[in-house]
């Protein structure tokens, strides 16, 4: 990224550059993590803090073993067990943490745009985690990242992500990262679950997945909310999962390479079914692992300038 | 009480305009001397030169947040903001701690009123409680003075209710006004439901939410013969729904807000809750219809929705932070900077038309001339100023103008003789 950037709020920030700058430390860093001794020196001295308003397992986990496999410092503020939970504000919570002296901030919250409302108030940086409806942008980057391991890249690819897009911030990174590394993106939904508006935005619309499946690259499916399905967006679970659910029948009418993703965690017998996650081509473990590593050059790219790698990695990529 | 010769300025009402200095002599204009050789003398001489001077402003939407939430607005700040923006009289709305549905607080509002640097006037909740089941008791509220009755921060869902409201309301000349929102289809929205909403991940309201409200009760007009004040509508529908109401002849009369003729969702897109609004900041294409609203005649007033919030208050995330933004001290200079409009049709949405609405027009908005209560504004039209929230009289900071650079400013305001501005200064 720039050396103006300081915060990672949004994919749809981003150039394609930064992008794939981001993605070329990506790969520095997957070699770290295959060494014996998957760490290297490369923030140490610095500290990052996870701000987690809101449940996360995978997220959480994932940025704090990239901040210790660069060897930051971390601190991990949980809200149930903080004086948030006694009504401290969230103004009065993020100086709080930035007062002891704190580089990164990691926070994921359930209202949109609280990341950018954070990064007004503070002087560190500030990494969004993912934001109510609104953008996970590490999750888009480690979308990327595994689509161009499996596929040789995103130029040109087409890609269709399927399911509840409009309560999803996993599809409103991934539709502006994918894009601007090159694919084609289709949103595959019933109106229902599509946000209000697309104007302007890089993709297609189906509301017929078996029509798309043939075409793609990659089919994304997103996870289905079974609080949402109270029965005034879709009928029914049943009746979602026959239209739009990746079902073993299905699974027949996409190419022989094409891969399957999910970002976790997933509800078997609903948007996939259950052997069907378990293909070959379903990549999903990948994605997992690859975000150790995205998150460490993300972190490495907001905290460490100046700064190499560590260890015997030499500079390249970190530019 | 002192006089006060206002001088140099030209003078600008419902009858026109012309050059002429003002005496102003124990709360009332003593003489309006017109061309340039008039030698009025008194205590205090003001000085209009380059201004106009108008019958003071009158604002039908002004929360002043007392009694119930003082950390945000009390009456007496709430009126010092509006002298300063050029308001002589306004409304405060019943969405207070508790609401203003009875005798007893509409009587606290008014008592508080007293001495302040405007005339403050109340609305009262059109239910108790604000809460849609229960007529407030109308009549005595009306006996107070009460002329404009309102649930606002809510509309009236029940239809029934309306019906009745409205029924019972013409039994006693007075005027409700409604917020025109389907609380269902808005429900947990934080902007208008749009392009932008989408882009940002942030639950939207859509236009309909307000639309099918103005329609209903153009219809329980149409059935009651009542008058609806419709307040702050931002789509072009509702415009166009209300041009269509008056031109057959229904008793309806509606506002806009200086927020929604200036400004569109796209300013919500730094997610800050400065920027949310209810209804919500709407389109380009919503703020040119209601525009044309105002110069069509369909728009009877500019309204400023004043709406104070403490700053802990926009701190909150977008979608938990309350709605709102303060208007007495930008709505003149927003208009005059923004909307192609001359000065005095300005001064007709801002003083006169508003005025007419409440049954204020006894001592605010009338011409200029002698032996009316002195309640002026003088508007330097040409002045520049850049929005400072930290120089706002409002006791909170919550401007969505703060850093913009406006033309038009208030000079001097009177309130019944006495001079409660001078220079943009409040003197008390």
């Amino acid at each position: 990224m720039t050396e103006a950037r300081r915060h990672l709020l949004g994919v749809a920030d981003l150039t394609a550059d930064e992008i794939e700058g981001l993605l070329a430390l990506t790969d520095s860093f997957v070699e770290v993590s295959r060494r014996r001794m998957p760490k290297v020196p490369a923030l140490q001295g610095r500290t990052v803090t996870s701000l987690f308003y809101e449940d996360s397992t995978r997220t959480r986990l994932s940025f704090e073993q990239a901040a210790k496999r660069l060897s930051a410092d971390t601190l991990s503020f949980s809200v149930s067990t903080s004086s948030v939970a006694k009504g401290e504000s969230l103004r009065d919570t993020v100086e709080t943490i930035e007062a002891m002296g704190v580089d990164a901030i990691v926070v994921r919250h359930r209202s949109a745009g609280v990341p950018h409302q954070i990064a007004r108030w503070v002087s560190g940086s500030v990494v969004n985690a993912g934001d109510g409806w609104h953008e996970h942008p590490t999750q888009a980057l480690l979308d990327c990242y595994t689509i161009r391991e499996h596929l040789g890249g995103l130029g040109g690819r087409h890609v269709a992500i399927v399911g509840d897009i409009n309560h999803s911030r996993v599809a409103r990174s991934d539709v502006w990262a994918f894009t601007k590394l090159g694919a084609e993106v289709t949103l595959v939904a019933p109106p229902t679950l599509l946000p209000p508006s697309v104007e302007g935005w890089p993709v297609r619309v189906s509301h017929d997945l078996d029509a798309v499946l043939p075409t793609v690259d990659a089919v994304y499916l997103l996870r289905m909310q079974r609080e949402r399905m109270a029965g005034t967006l879709v009928p029914s679970l049943r009746e979602y999962t026959s239209c739009y659910g990746l079902t073993r029948r299905r699974v027949d009418l996409l190419g022989d390479k094409a891969i399957v993703m999910h970002p976790g965690p997933m509800n078997r017998g609903v948007e996939i079914a259950a052997d069907v996650a378990d293909l070959p081509r379903s990549v999903v473990v990948d994605q997992v692992r690859n975000g150790v590593a995205v998150r460490m050059a993300v972190l490495f790219d907001l905290l460490g300038s100046g700064r190499d790698l560590g260890g015997e990695l030499d500079r390249e990529g970190s530019r | 009480m002192k006089s006060i010769v206002i001088r140099g300025g030209e003078v600008v009402d419902a009858t026109g305009t012309r050059r002429a200095d003002v005496l102003v002599e124990d709360g009332r204009i003593a003489a309006v001397a017109e061309g340039s050789a008039a030698d009025l003398a008194a205590d205090v001489t003001l000085d209009a030169g380059g201004c106009v001077v108008a019958p003071g402003l009158v604002d039908l939407h002004t929360h002043l947040r007392q009694p119930g939430s003082e950390e945000a607005e009390t009456v007496e700040t709430g009126a010092r903001a509006g002298a300063l923006g050029g308001f002589t009289c306004i409304l405060a709305m019943p969405n207070t701690i508790p609401a203003i549905d009875s005798a007893g607080v509409a009587r606290e509002v008014l008592e508080l009123g007293r001495g302040a640097t405007c005339d403050v006037r109340t609305s009262a909740a059109i239910t108790v409680g604000r809460a849609g089941t229960q007529l407030t008791p109308m009549a005595e509220l009306a006996a107070l003075g009460v002329r404009l009755f309102s649930d606002d921060g809510s509309g009236v869902q029940d239809a029934r209710l309306m019906r009745h409201a409205l029924e019972y309301a013409r039994g006693l000349g007075v005027t409700l006004a409604q917020h025109c929102e389907d609380e269902v289809l808005s429900a947990g929205g934080a902007m208008h439901e749009g392009a932008w909403s989408s882009r940002l991940g942030v639950p939207g309201q859509p236009r309909e939410a307000e639309e099918v409200m103005v329609l209903r009760d153009i219809a329980l007009a149409r059935m009651t013969g009542a008058a609806v004040h419709f307040q702050h509508l931002s789509t072009r529908h509702s415009v166009e729904m209300v041009a269509a109401a008056k031109a057959e002849g229904l008793p309806v009369t509606c506002e806009a807000t200086p927020h929604h003729l200036t400004l569109t969702d796209a300013r919500c897109a730094g997610y800050d809750p400065v920027f949310k609004v209810n209804p919500p900041l709407r389109t380009d294409d919503d703020v040119a219809a209601v525009r044309a609203g105002l110069a069509a005649g369909t728009v009877d007033c500019i309204a400023t929705d004043h709406a104070p919030h403490a700053p802990e208050a926009k701190e909150l995330p977008f979608d938990q932070a309350p709605p709102g933004m303060l208007g007495l001290e930008t709505a003149l200079a927003l208009a005059l900077t923004n909307l192609d409009l001359p000065i005095a049709e300005v001064l007709a949405l801002m003083s006169w038309r508003p005025a007419a609405i409440i049954g204020a027009d006894d001592a605010h908005g009338g011409p200029v001339a002698e032996n009316r209560p002195a309640n002026l504004c003088v508007v330097d039209p040409a002045a520049t100023w850049t929005v400072d929230p930290g120089a706002l009289a409002s006791r909170s900071r919550n401007t969505p103008y703060a850093g913009m650079t406006l033309t038009g400013r208030v000079r001097h305001t009177l309130l019944a003789g006495e001079a409660v501005v001078v220079d943009a200064e409040a003197q008390r």
